[in-house]
């Protein structure tokens, strides 16, 4: 921040200049600059929730050893750094890169704009965001340190310092969160009606890419579910801060209300953030294929569905807090049918690269690699969904590691799998391929020897909260703990070969090889304007004769039919 | 700043404004859904709360209820004088509906005090925690409203930008709707 201040002090000094570093980067309105925004604040946040995995999950391995990078972890800090990571992952590093970042930069190029419809308003949402990213961090500076009550933030451990025994760490906790959502509520807005109102001339509503679509349906998904979360935070704010009694049983309150208004956002959320992986997929699938999507409306329909079916999944969370067991089979009954349509998704896919002419450049390794590992994700899921297995399960490992199979292939392969695709369009230049494959097999590999060990665990009874195993003898064997070391090893190698990514990424940025405006030879507008894109996108703005994915069209010289072009 | 062309276009057949507010309240409603909801599943369960919302002035009520409709109405007006092109003639129905968001506040604002004063505070029990917290939120809503009100009668006695007569329209519409939902649940169920 303070550098920002120093440049907006700069730019005082000679500011009749048209547009000067401030203007650029901070205080731009064009969708491509704030997607970056989004994009480098998402990332380097996913670095620090990288580092606190990799601290906690040392202290897993080495109890009461000082972990290198860090020191003594204890108890309180472990539960800091826990609860910080999980949400920064989902709110600081999945939200903004998957929806903001890849939303802003990609929509107004893939239906043929030359912006948002509301361009300021779409600097302010980064704004709002930047500002609650710096109230979490604000959050460990403060008198008792970072909130540790988890991501979930349950009352009454969340409610009463004298539980948590983090006065002001709770609070901050909950209004970064809360600013968050208003940052993605106006970012949605923006996202919807631009792509209702201005689509290109000739782009119908089945004309419009799948990620777009995506987008929009995440978007439209997160606003209708995250209201009564934004009422429940004033609530649990209220509890906090001027002691009302709303989720505190001893004064009538209702401790369960919470964790109703909490998942009935939390688990459209998962889907919040799969749907633009899941679009980003489609859209490199297809390409790298050299084939039609497989029933476009089929993808279409089923993810609207989806996203109805996510809001009646909730209580599947709650199976031990105490509800009614003829709910609990309700739950379970449509926490069993939505993994239907997103089987059904992954077949699609299947059925698009098969007889395909497949091309495995780094970003179709990425792709192909989501389908399997959230397979993986998707399968465990149904122990958990299912009532009487979950009790046995709940809280444990297993837990932890299916989450971990959904929100890696979602947060981390989907992230990579857009940036190495749409690289040269925002950047102009190429990444280098070797490394890139090199930095994937390292990275997949890694994963799977980090979690599928965490399942085993899990089912041998570990417990997600614990701090230190020592104290629990039956936990503590060598074999179990040898099975930790193993995980956190694995994590270990997986950070070491990130600075690859990181590398190439920001290498190729100034030095790569110059990249032409349609590298990959694929149909969607974006591809149609200059790599990068300049200012207001198109010249002239492009007009639509067919859909997305007309490749291999029979009869034609090139196998492949951008949308604009009129034959 | 210039208006993009993306402001412009219109492909769902709808301006972009308005559009965009009906989302706004989409969200808003399920904002006020969950807290309303939390409200009514709490009521249920505790009957004696009715000896609480007893304490509360439903006379109060009815009249900020009549206020907040008033001023709905003047709303409309300065929308049907924007639609003629009419901008100062929308201003001062908008400086009106401004005045009925005002009347309504100082009535709160009194019988808030009343009833801190007699002891009904914000942590005296959940019935009252949901009071003011619910009117409260509601409340926030109204000023904001004003606010950006006033900014469009300005630009509007100018003859400028009046098809956000419209859109402020619709929300300060939204608004009064929600105190439907509020004046019930909270003065009138006994």
């Amino acid at each position: 921040m303070a550098e920002s201040t120093a440049h907006a002090h700069d730019e005082h000094a000679h500011g009749h200049h048209e547009e000067g570093w401030f203007q650029k980067y901070f205080w731009s309105t064009d969708h491509k600059m704030i997607g970056k925004q989004y994009l480098f604040t998402g990332l380097f946040l996913g670095v620090v929730g990288a580092y606190f995995a990799y601290v906690f999950r040392m202290q897993q391995a080495f109890p009461g050893k000082p972990v290198p990078g860090y020191g003594l972890v204890t108890g309180a800090d472990y539960n800091a750094l826990i609860t910080s990571h999980g949400s920064i992952m989902i709110f600081w590093l999945a939200m903004p890169v998957l929806i903001a970042a890849f939303g802003n930069f990609l929509i107004p190029l893939m239906i043929g704009c030359d912006d948002m419809v509301f361009p300021r308003l779409n600097r302010l949402s980064y704004q709002i965001f930047l500002l609650s990213a710096i109230v979490l961090a604000a959050s460990f500076f403060v008198q008792g340190g970072a909130f540790g009550g988890a991501w979930t933030s349950y009352p009454p451990l969340s409610a009463k310092e004298e539980y948590n025994l983090t006065p002001l760490g709770s609070s901050l906790w909950l209004l970064a969160v809360a600013l968050e959502f208003v940052a993605f509520l106006l970012g949605g807005i923006n996202f919807v009606t631009t792509v209702m109102n201005s689509r290109a001339p000739g782009m119908k509503a089945f004309d419009i890419p799948i990620v777009i679509w995506m987008i929009v349906i995440a978007s439209i998904l997160f606003m209708a579910s995250v209201g009564p979360l934004i009422a429940g935070a004033v609530m649990l704010l209220f509890d906090q801060t001027i002691g009302t009694g709303f989720f505190d049983p001893a004064r009538g309150g209702d401790p369960v209300l919470w964790q109703h208004l909490f998942w009935f956002f939390g688990h459209p959320e998962v889907y919040v953030v799969l749907l633009p992986a899941l679009g980003i997929v489609a859209e490199i699938i297809t390409t790298f294929s050299r084939k039609k999507l497989f029933a476009y409306r089929t993808v279409l329909y089923t993810s609207i569905a989806t996203g109805v079916l996510s809001f009646f999944v909730w209580a599947h969370h709650q199976f031990v807090a105490g509800i009614d067991p003829r709910m609990a089979n309700v739950f379970t009954v449509t926490t069993v049918l939505i993994s239907v349509p997103i089987a059904e998704m992954c077949f699609v896919y299947i059925a698009t690269l098969y007889g395909g002419q497949i091309r495995f450049t780094v970003p179709m390794l990425w792709a192909l690699a989501f389908i399997g590992e959230f397979l993986i994700g998707g399968v465990t899921g149904i122990y958990l969904g299912a009532s009487g297995t979950d009790i046995y399960f709940h809280d444990t490992y297993f837990v932890l590691a299916h989450f971990h199979y959904t929100f890696f292939p979602i947060a981390i392969i989907g992230t990579f799998a857009g940036l190495t695709y749409w690289y040269p369009k925002m950047f102009g230049t190429y990444m280098n391929e070797g490394w890139g494959k090199v930095h994937f097999w390292v990275t997949i590999l890694s994963f799977n020897a980090v979690f599928l060990p965490l399942f085993v665990l899990g089912a041998a009874g570990d417990h997600r909260r614990i701090f230190d195993y020592t104290n629990f003898p039956e936990l503590a064997s060598p074999e179990m703990q040898a099975v930790r070391v193993f995980a956190t090893l694995a994590l270990v190698v997986m950070i070491l070969v990130q600075p690859i990514f990181a590398v190439n990424f920001f290498y190729n940025m100034f030095r790569g090889k110059k990249a032409p405006a349609n590298p990959w030879n694929a149909n969607t507008l974006e591809w149609q304007a200059p790599s990068p894109p300049g200012h207001g996108n198109f010249h002239p703005l492009p007009e639509v004769y067919r859909g997305p994915y007309e490749y291999s069209v029979p009869g034609r010289d090139e196998d492949y039919w951008p949308q604009n072009s009129p034959k | 700043m210039v208006r993009p062309i993306a402001t412009t276009r219109s492909a769902a057949g709808l301006p972009t404004g308005r559009l965009a507010v009906w989302w706004v309240i989409a969200s808003e409603i399920v904002i006020f859904g969950g807290l309303l909801g939390s409200y009514v599943m709490h009521r249920l369960g505790h009957p004696e709360w009715a000896d609480y919302a007893a304490h509360t002035n439903t006379w109060a009520g009815a009249f900020n209820t009549f206020v907040l409709l008033t001023s709905s109405l003047s709303a409309v007006l300065a929308h049907q004088a924007a639609e003629k092109g009419d901008g100062p003639k929308a201003a001062r129905y908008l400086g009106f509906t401004i005045l009925g968001g005002g009347v309504f506040l100082v009535v709160k604002s009194f019988e808030w005090t009343y009833e801190i004063t007699h002891g009904f505070t914000i942590t005296a029990n959940n019935f009252w925690a949901f009071y003011y917290t619910a009117a409260g939120i509601h409340g926030v809503h109204v000023i904001a409203g004003m606010i950006i009100m006033a900014f469009i009668a300005m630009d509007a006695r100018k003859n400028k930008e009046l098809q956000r007569v419209e859109l402020v329209g619709l929300y300060w519409h939204f608004v009064d709707i929600v105190w439907i939902f509020l004046f019930p649940l909270l003065y009138i169920a006994k």
